[in-house]
């Protein structure tokens, strides 16, 4: 089943300025258990595609149906409960709230979706631990290492249950051994837990490590691989 | 909503040392908004009591018109009804009957204009102390036909106690009036204006030497408690026929140009106060500024990862307000010690300047100010901090309200 499925998706950045075309009509289907790499160099839309699938920005033209809803037409509000929801977002860098502790960035989402006190501190210690930092839990983001935090990034997007992780370039910020060390820990919950992870690089090291790599370039796919 | 404000708490502190700034300048503000206000409110606090009690009252009862015209032909006698009103009335203490004019005062070659008041001298006493403001010999009491004098006109005639004084005026309806009268006290008032013109004569006394037995020109009324001022003076009112025989008249409309000088005094310190504010506004909106601005990518990923809008507009909030009470509280905690001290220890500023030594005591008191001790200024200055940055934080709402995440965490 089609967990995400865009049809000629456009995206036109200035459109009354300086129009730049950063989509030009994209149609890619991504099923439950996906391990995928978007690919492409700096520009060619990969940011753009990312957060139109994730409900982070509307597109110009075409249509996007995640999880079975048509994400084009919701409102404001409720993309944003959509997002809560459903998708677990990892960024490039900071992902984290400083403000917060590990454990409580990665409880927040489920205290917004207002679960039980008891279910969040299972999930949590279940996830922090799934993540490789059970013992950082009450450490503030300033004081764990890039590694670290993009791990933690990774047990908050997991914290309420979503259809599937989009990370955009998430080691792009990370030295080669907290690269492999990230993806051991996403390749390793996507094949124990079957969470589907979309993830946009231009490492070849994370390419190879990812089972479909979708190569888009001036907002276009030009190849599309299953490995 | 408590993680909402533990958030807000904790993100108040991520800038320690702007906070500390943003906090201090508030303090600051606070500080000097309740100390001026304080000591203006007890200036003129003191101001009032002092006019009110060194000799007009709370309030008075005349014949109609006589305010305006203050001539013994406007006399009156106390009639039965004003004796019960005396009695009924729950806040009064007593009346305190008055026979005042003008007169010529003399001893030996010199003589000078004085303001003869014939008054009942022991509730007089203990209405306006004026028993206490003996300087030389003694006070007067109900039954001596004696003058107590106040040093000013006393120096003038270079009159001193034991002396006799000779009193020359115009009666009750143009009767003759001549008098004399041993001095049997010397009374000092602040106000040398006071000083040179006030003399004292025992009720009986006065209503003889001015051919009006039994009348009288005034009835102050001393007050139970002053704060019951106004339903005294409605009852008052209420009671007494004020269309055609009485004026009733609280100080307030007595002494109209006082209120107005209060009243100016206190506009050009609001005047002050708003420019601080402004000042203030300013310095907390470039806080939120800056706040607002270096927090845009981590509200951008707040957004995406699913916080509402509305969530994160209340934490912001709650932090700038928080923000604007922890500066407004310890502004008035810090301010507290100073009032107080000045409260206790009240400022002669006639130990500063000559000219406002003199320039109060035209208006017949003596500079010596305590400051108020009132919550009311406590709570007022505060208030108005907190209003202005729960307005000031609505700045960063309008900016959550438009906020994209996308746009937000591009940088
Ligand atoms: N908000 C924007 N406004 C204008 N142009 C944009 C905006 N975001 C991205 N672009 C442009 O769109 C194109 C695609 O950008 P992006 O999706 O960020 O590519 P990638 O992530 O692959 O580097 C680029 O040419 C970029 O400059
Ligand atoms: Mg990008």
């Amino acid at each position: 089943m089609a967990v995400i499925k865009t049809q000629n998706v456009t995206k036109v950045y200035n459109p009354d300025t300086i129009p730049v075309h950063a989509l030009n009509g994209i149609n890619i289907e991504i099923t439950q258990g996906e391990f995928t790499a978007i690919v492409g160099p700096s520009g060619s839309g990969k940011t753009t595609l990312l957060n139109i699938i994730g409900g982070l920005d509307n597109p110009t033209d075409g249509y996007i149906e995640v999880g079975g809803q048509d994400i084009s037409k919701l409102s404001d509000n409720e993309l944003i409960e959509f997002r809560k929801n459903n998708i677990g977002f990892v960024f490039q860098a900071y992902n984290l709230i400083p403000v917060m502790t590990a454990k409580e960035n990665v409880e927040f989402v489920m205290l917004l979706q207002n679960r039980p006190q008891a279910e969040r501190d299972q999930r949590v210690k279940e996830l922090m631990e799934a993540v490789g930092i059970g013992d950082k839990m009450d450490k503030r983001p300033s004081q764990l290492s890039g590694g670290q935090q993009q791990r933690v990034a990774v047990a908050r997007a997991l914290a309420p249950k979503p259809h599937f992780i989009l990370a955009d370039e998430p080691t792009a910020n990370l030295d080669s051994k907290s690269t492999a060390n990230l993806l051991d820990i996403m390749a390793d919950l996507n094949q124990k837990e079957n969470i589907t992870f979309v993830f946009s690089t231009h490492d070849q090291r994370v390419i190879d490590r990812a089972r479909r790599v979708i190569t888009i370039d001036d907002g276009l796919v030009i190849s599309d691989e299953t490995r | 909503m408590s993680t909402i404000f533990k958030l807000a708490w904790r993100n108040i502190w991520r800038n320690k040392r702007r906070t500390l700034i943003t906090i201090g300048s508030i303090l600051f503000a606070v500080l000097f908004a309740i100390f001026m206000q304080s000591v203006q409110r007890g200036a003129w606090g003191k101001i009032m009591n002092d006019v009110v009690n060194f000799y007009f009252g709370y309030g008075q009862i005349h014949t109609k018109g006589y305010w305006d015209e203050q001539s013994i032909n406007k006399a009156f006698e106390p009639t039965d009804q004003l004796q019960k009103l005396e009695v009924e009335g729950e806040n009064i203490n007593a009346f305190v009957p008055r026979l005042e004019s003008y007169a010529l005062a003399a001893f030996r070659q010199n003589s000078t204009g004085v303001l003869v008041v014939g008054t009942h001298p022991e509730r007089e006493a203990a209405m306006t102390n004026l028993g206490d403001r003996i300087i030389e010999g003694e006070y007067f009491q109900t039954g001596d036909k004696a003058v107590v004098v106040a040093s000013g006109v006393a120096e003038n005639l270079e009159i001193g106690v034991g002396d006799t004084l000779v009193l020359v005026s115009q009666g009750y309806h143009g009767a003759n009036a001549a008098g004399k009268y041993p001095v049997k006290g010397l009374v000092k008032f602040g106000s040398p204006d006071l000083n040179k013109q006030m003399v004292y004569l025992p009720l009986a006394v006065a209503q003889k030497f001015y051919g009006a037995e039994n009348k009288l020109t005034s009835l102050a009324i001393h007050l139970k408690d002053k704060e019951e001022l106004e339903s005294t003076m409605s009852f008052l009112k209420s009671e007494l026929d004020t269309a055609q025989t009485y004026e009733v008249m609280d100080w307030e409309r007595m002494m109209p140009e006082l209120v107005q000088a209060r009243e100016v005094d206190a506009v050009g310190g609001y005047i002050i106060l708003f420019i601080l504010y402004v000042i203030i506004t300013f310095g907390i909106f470039g806080t939120i500024l800056m706040m607002t601005k270096e927090r845009e990518y981590e509200m951008g990923v707040l957004l995406s990862i699913g916080m509402k809008r509305q969530q994160m507009g209340i934490m912001i909030w709650l932090e700038i307000v928080m923000l604007g009470m922890l500066g407004a509280l310890s502004g008035m905690v810090a301010v507290l010690p100073f009032v107080y001290y000045f409260y206790r220890n009240p400022v002669d500023f006639g130990k500063f300047s000559d000219d406002m030594k003199a320039a109060y005591e035209r208006f017949g008191f003596e500079p010596i100010f305590p400051t108020a001790l009132d919550w009311s200024v406590f709570w007022t200055q505060a208030i108005i901090v907190v209003i202005i940055t729960c307005i000031l934080a609505i700045y960063p709402l309008l900016k959550i309200r438009k906020l994209k995440p996308v746009e937000a965490m591009r940088g």
